[in-house]
């Protein structure tokens, strides 16, 4: 019970009025950064390190913490109403989002992603807060191979989640795996597919390649079609709130999507987008009406902002308990730490209870003034679709190319986004579908990556990537999502019930 | 006539404040660039150096540029061709950057900057999972030497630190560095992940990225790469100590631009010293756990040599650069 005594007390720190104000200036400006692709939350934090040196500790940390909820939120407002989705954690939104945004369901879906990113982070801290030590044990206890494993199922249910064919899945898939390969590889430190350019040798983007594919390449293929193809956005439709049905329908995305999220962004390589891939190919497999993915499901939004907010948690676990910032934003927590003499880690909350306590319990009140912030906010952010498409489009264009410099200001980052905006054109004219290939760019480098570290240390013996129980279990998964539907066919002789197209 | 009565103001106001911003800092403005995205070690010396440059009225105005990417040598190549000349640029850097350098086949190198000082370091160690067999150097030794292959090391991106260092160890017990059985972790966080669950056999990073587990009693540290103990670690011996011969320091340090003038050198290394020498970054330096291993000048010149061609050296026998 002394847990609860605690949260009890860090809830004293954190109402704090003057908490509270850092609290709402985090979550303000946390919102904002997350709005334009390209400047996150962990740049924000960077910034801010140097100016909040001299306020207080528990204050700082508070808002630091409201501008990483503020981050995720901001995020799935772009992603939902302009395709551009700022932080690669929202790349899965934009999906569906979009698609309801410019049916009119902007607000829903606006709706329907704060509210799932307030249940999933209520739950999720509220994980943090009972059981973070139990686990960040089982997150220590997975290996590299068990690492992979992860990753293998993650492409196979995503591969399977994607596209009208399999064929043009893995094409777009084998483009996205194929630009995880350049730059300079971890293990051996040789660059590989850079062509001698420097700025190639840290890789491609993953923000400048989705906000290419997704908002350049729906412009050039907007404009492409002129006159031909006059596809009407309907700004609003029907009511900006959620209906009966949209509640009914989101409930349990949010609930499987926290617990997919806040377990997964818990390891220490287990991060927020795999949990969104996986939520939107386990929403789109357990959905009654599965050929509305792809023309705008409430449940693709509804699982994956879940999942991702339930991930931000999770990424607190092994940072408070631990001292292993598993996130850029996480690492800039960590220096904040740091600045005011504190080493997160198994000591912290022995050594500075109040603050811990102050921020986990900071953590619901920024989740509640994220809703209250963010619901009456819905009627005026959807009122964006209003604006007249060329102008719309216009401004996506500035928008997107203003936050890809940002971040990066080298003309070949600035070369590449309308490179990869090219490619995103010719995949939609040619009906490939576009987010395998992001897929592909995150978890391509990632399974590379644990499957050599498995492999080496195992000195060779492939063996290894099936002697773990946890590695087996996920296999196992694995071969059903792959499987699953061929057995289904064989045992009733019906084809399995197949999503609708995507994009 | 007004318009000459304007000038002469103008021109009376800006005699004026010249010798007084004079008085108040010697160098009106500097740009100081971080070639690493916000965050991490660079951007953090950059920000310090910003802070106490500003607190301590040594420059009026500074600014922080971070440039990110491939080990620092992006950042480098822009310094290199946007500041010749220029007096107010300034970059900061570390030993990360000789490796990189080397790896990434930069076609510009540390030579093309005029380097002022080195001012902080942290120094390596290797640590253990506190139920490991291995419970000294010694038996890290015996096992390296039995078959190194066995011994796997989690540390940071090929090439960087941690790898030149398990490199420099394995050479000084007079194995075959291209038998390091080296696992690169992409952060901090995944590295020591695998070490506590018993992954690979040693971790070997800066010794603060250990500290707080060492504390706590889940890991054992075996060694330190410095030349005498550290006050955060004083029961742990040094590899020297230890019978290996390696000494090494992630070093952080600051450079101007190529091309300026020896004045505006003796000028630039001046205020770096003041800055350097003063409570504001001694306190900064305390406060951020970085050691002082202040070395300016010829001594840093003749130093930093030495560091290049020993890292040169080890990259080649690990078999990283050709």
């Amino acid at each position: 019970m002394d847990t609860f005594g605690a949260l009890a007390q860090g809830l004293m720190v954190a109402l704090q009025p003057m908490n509270l104000v850092f609290a709402f200036f985090g979550v303000m400006l946390g919102t904002a950064v997350g709005v334009l692709p390209g400047i996150g939350p962990a740049l924000t934090v960077a910034l801010l390190l140097p100016i909040t040196f001299k306020l207080d500790p528990a204050g700082s940390l508070i808002m630091f913490a409201g501008i990483y909820y503020g981050g995720m939120y901001g995020g799935s407002t772009a992603s939902i109403l302009l395709n551009t989705p700022g932080e690669s954690s929202s790349i899965v939104t934009a999906l569906e989002g979009n698609k309801m945004a410019r049916a009119g369901r902007g607000g829903p879906a606006l709706a329907t992603a704060a509210i799932g990113s307030f249940v999933a982070g209520t739950i999720a801290t509220i994980g943090l807060a009972l059981i973070a030590p139990t686990v960040v044990d089982i997150a220590i206890s997975f290996g590299p191979e068990d690492y992979f494993a992860l990753m293998i199922l993650a492409f196979t249910t995503v591969s399977a989640a994607f596209g009208s064919s399999v064929t043009r899945g893995l094409t777009s898939l084998f483009i996205g795996l194929s630009l995880g390969l350049v730059g300079i590889d971890l293990q051996s430190g040789q660059a590989r597919v850079s062509f001698g350019v420097p700025d190639l040798l840290d890789g491609v983007e993953v923000t400048t390649l989705a906000v290419a594919l997704f908002a350049i390449g729906e412009t050039l293929s907007v404009a492409a079609a002129g006159a031909r193809a006059e596809e009407v956005i309907e700004p609003v439709r029907g009511s900006v709130f959620m209906n009966k049905e949209d509640w009914k329908r989101s409930w349990w995305p949010w609930i499987r999507g926290t617990f997919l999220g806040f377990p997964i962004g818990a390891m220490p390589a287990g991060g927020a987008e795999i949990p969104t891939f996986l939520s939107y190919a386990l929403e789109k497999r357990l959905c009654k009406k599965p050929d509305e993915f792809g023309n705008g499901a409430i449940e693709g939004v509804a699982g994956p902002e879940a999942a991702n907010n339930a991930a931000a948690a999770g990424v607190l676990v092994p940072l408070l308990t631990l001292g292993l910032p598993t996130s850029a934003t996480a690492a800039i927590m960590l220096a904040g730490f740091q600045q005011y003499g504190m080493n997160p880690g198994p000591l912290l909350f022995a050594t500075n209870p109040d603050l811990v306590w102050g921020l986990i319990a900071s953590l619901f009140i920024a989740n509640i003034m994220l809703l209250i912030l963010n619901l009456p906010l819905v009627g005026m952010w959807v009122k964006l679709l209003a604006i007249p498409r060329p102008w719309l489009y216009g401004g996506i264009l500035v928008f997107a190319t203003l936050g890809t410099l940002g971040a990066n200001p080298s003309l070949v980052e600035l070369g590449m986004l309308l490179i990869f905006g090219l490619l995103g054109y010719v995949l939609r004219r040619y009906d490939y579908p576009i987010a395998p290939v992001v897929v592909g760019l995150i978890l391509g480098p990632l399974a590379e990556q644990q499957l050599r570290r498995a492999l080496a240390i195992s000195v060779g013996d492939p063996l290894v990537l099936f002697q773990s129980p946890v590695a087996l279990t996920l296999y196992t998964l694995a071969a059903l999502a792959l499987f699953g539907p061929l057995l289904f066919y064989l045992i009733t002789g019906r084809k399995a019930p197949v999503g609708g197209d995507e994009d | 006539m007004t318009k000459m009565l304007r000038g002469a103001i103008v021109a009376a106001v800006l005699a004026s404040c010249i010798p007084f911003a004079g008085a108040q800092a010697e160098v009106a403005e500097l740009k100081i660039m971080a070639p690493a995205a916000p965050g991490g070690g660079w951007d953090q010396t950059a920000r310090s150096m910003q802070h106490v440059l500003q607190t301590d009225k040594l420059v009026s105005n500074v600014q922080v540029l971070n440039v990110p990417g491939a080990g620092g040598t992006i950042g480098l190549a822009q310094f290199v061709n946007a500041s010749k000349g220029d007096p107010h640029a300034l970059i900061v850097g570390g030993y990360v950057m000789v490796g990189a350098i080397l790896t990434n086949k930069s076609p510009v190198t540390l030579d093309q900057v005029t380097p002022l000082a080195r001012l902080t370091g942290e120094f390596e160690a290797i640590a253990v999972p506190a139920n490991s067999p291995l419970k000294s150097m010694a038996d890290l030794v015996a096992a390296l030497k039995a078959d190194p292959a066995k011994v796997s090391w989690a540390g940071g991106s090929a090439g960087g630190t941690d790898h030149i260092a398990a490199g420099l160890i394995l050479k000084a017990i007079g194995g075959d560095p291209k038998k390091l059985n080296y696992i690169a972790f992409s952060g901090g966080g995944e590295s020591l992940a695998s070490i506590l669950g018993g992954k690979v056999s040693v971790g070997i990073s800066s010794l603060s990225e250990f500290d707080a587990q060492a504390k706590a009693g889940k890991l054992r540290i075996l060694g330190v790469s410095s030349a005498q103990r550290l006050p955060d670690a004083p029961d742990v011996p040094t590899f020297k100590e230890s019978g290996v011969n390696v000494e090494i320091q992630n070093w952080r340090m600051v450079a101007a631009a190529p091309g300026i003038t020896p004045e505006q050198k003796k000028e630039l290394s001046a205020v770096i010293e003041k800055m350097a020498k003063s409570k504001a970054w001694t306190d900064m330096l305390k406060q951020k756990g970085w050691a002082d291993t202040y070395l300016a000048g010829e001594a840093f010149e003749k130093q930093l040599a030495i560091d290049i061609a020993n890292t040169a050296a080890v990259l080649k026998e690990i078999g990283l650069v050709q």
